[in-house]
């Protein structure tokens, strides 16, 4: 009696230690790698389970995006570096305008890679040369099925205790760079119609690309 | 690569190519004077540049991609992956030769294997026996060649018909053009045919990519341009490049 009593509460207490651990450790800063695997993962297998996604529902691949990738995208410091020199003399609201616009312009087109998403895998790449007091790391990954595999890498920023640790600030797509390819294209906008310019630019394009899918 | 310039022969083949390059060269610097908004220094003749660029954009969008799209649509996935496969693989006989020539051994010998397997496992580079055992493409031509010997890229050209290139790049064609298998096909009907079938495959393929950038881009030429450089310098470095820090553009 006594012995299977002790028993039992052995069970209860490891499995309150558990629930007091788990959640511990999981607050504790996740490995840059460890992050991208589980997002990656996630997403895909969220595009996988969810038929309106693949069919090219724009409206619920976004609500993929904001609750699953946004959280661990630094985007203001993604849309600081696409514009350049001019963001600090843009004013508060234009600074707000801009990484609205450019969240829209970015997530519709992730859309559209997305539905595109059939049997693929994501494999991550080793990481060389990582050491634990980096604040900048790059995690290399390839995109597996159908076809040549597709090189895409991420760089991140560490964060500590904030989130998972690490926040995603650019990615790269078989070599080209996300915020150094909108880069030379805002400046074009900025120096012909200035900050404004720009936004004009990017809201009438998101209007267009919202009409077409 | 090796594939854009296919599309030469509706111009006449590239020995009337060849004659033409002077004048060609000679009706860009007419162009570089003309002013544009925002020059970029690797770009000098962008006013020129941007009419090619048009062109071949309205080309495509009359011709090429509407017979990408009924070829994507009509024929099974499994005889899309073949013929793929198959211009894949001829594609891999000239890597193994740059591969050699820029001095990297492993790709080298990557690119052997590829090409021993899925030349006979394979069916004739019908199927890609070889990514499946994970032996990496790794693709290059000789303009990336010239490129790791240290070759400077020089300005940034956009040819009728073909697309993106530096000049180095155009300089190499001729080269890539002997490197490719499918011109040394004697029957001028199979030859051409084999073209086509490549060029169309291969828009095929990028249907779906190219909705997305069209889409993500705000001027596709430079879009299209910024594109072309980051994949050449990933390419040059293979897959690896150093981190840079772009500076802004002056």
């Amino acid at each position: 009696m006594k012995r299977v009593f002790l028993r039992q509460a052995l069970v209860v207490v490891s499995a309150l230690a558990g629930l007091l651990v788990f959640p511990a450790a999981h607050a504790e800063d996740e490995a840059p790698d460890a992050l991208i695997k589980r997002l990656s993962v996630d997403v895909l297998d969220a595009i996988k389970s969810d038929k309106a996604i693949r069919a090219g529902d724009t409206a619920r691949v976004v609500e993929l995006v904001d609750t699953r990738i946004m959280p661990n995208v630094n985007f203001q410091r993604m849309t600081a570096s696409a514009v350049g020199p001019a963001w600090r003399q843009a004013s508060p609201e234009q600074k707000t305008r801009l990484q609205d616009e450019f969240k829209i312009l970015l997530v519709r087109t992730y859309a559209g890679a997305l539905a595109q998403v059939k049997d693929q895998t994501i494999a991550i790449k080793p990481m060389r040369g990582f050491s634990a007091d980096d604040k900048e790391v790059m995690v290399r990954t390839e995109v597996k099925g159908g076809g040549d595999p597709i090189q895409l890498d991420y760089r991140l920023e560490k964060t500590p205790g904030q989130g998972a640790g690490w926040r995603i600030y650019n990615l790269n797509v078989l070599g080209v760079w996300l915020v150094e390819t909108y880069r030379s294209q805002f400046a074009q906008e900025i120096n012909a119609k200035g900050i404004d310019g720009l936004i004009t630019t990017l809201t009438e394009r998101n209007k267009t690309n919202s009409k077409k899918g | 690569m090796v594939k854009a310039f296919l599309l030469s022969p509706f111009l006449g083949g590239w020995h009337t190519w060849a004659g033409r390059g002077g004048l060609l060269a000679v009706l860009a610097l007419l162009q570089a004077c003309a002013a544009v908004p925002y020059p970029d220094r690797r770009d000098p003749i962008e006013s020129f540049n941007r009419r090619v660029f048009d062109f071949n954009y309205a080309v495509d969008r009359a011709v090429i991609k509407p017979v990408a799209t009924v070829y994507r649509d009509t024929t099974p996935s499994w005889m899309r992956s073949g013929v793929g496969n198959f211009f894949n693989n001829l594609e891999d006989v000239w890597s193994v030769v740059n591969n050699a020539l820029q001095g990297r051994l492993q790709n080298t010998g990557d690119s052997v294997g590829r090409v021993v397997i899925n030349s006979t496992i394979g069916v004739a580079g019908l199927m890609d026996v070889a990514s499946g055992l994970n032996i990496e493409r790794h693709t290059t031509d000789f303009g990336t060649t010239l490129g790791r010997w240290g070759v400077s890229p020089g300005p940034y050209v956009v040819l009728p018909f073909l697309g993106s290139y530096t000049l180095r790049e155009v300089a190499a064609l001729p080269i890539d053009r002997q490197g490719d298998l499918v011109n040394h096909v004697s029957d001028e009907a199979t030859r051409t045919a084999l073209f086509l079938v490549d060029t169309v495959d291969v828009r095929a393929a990028l249907l779906g990519p190219g909705e997305v950038a069209e889409a993500a881009a705000l001027d596709k030429y430079s879009f299209k341009r910024e594109t072309y450089f980051q994949m050449q310098r990933n390419r040059q470095y293979d897959g690896n490049p150093p981190d840079e820090d772009l500076a802004p553009e002056p």
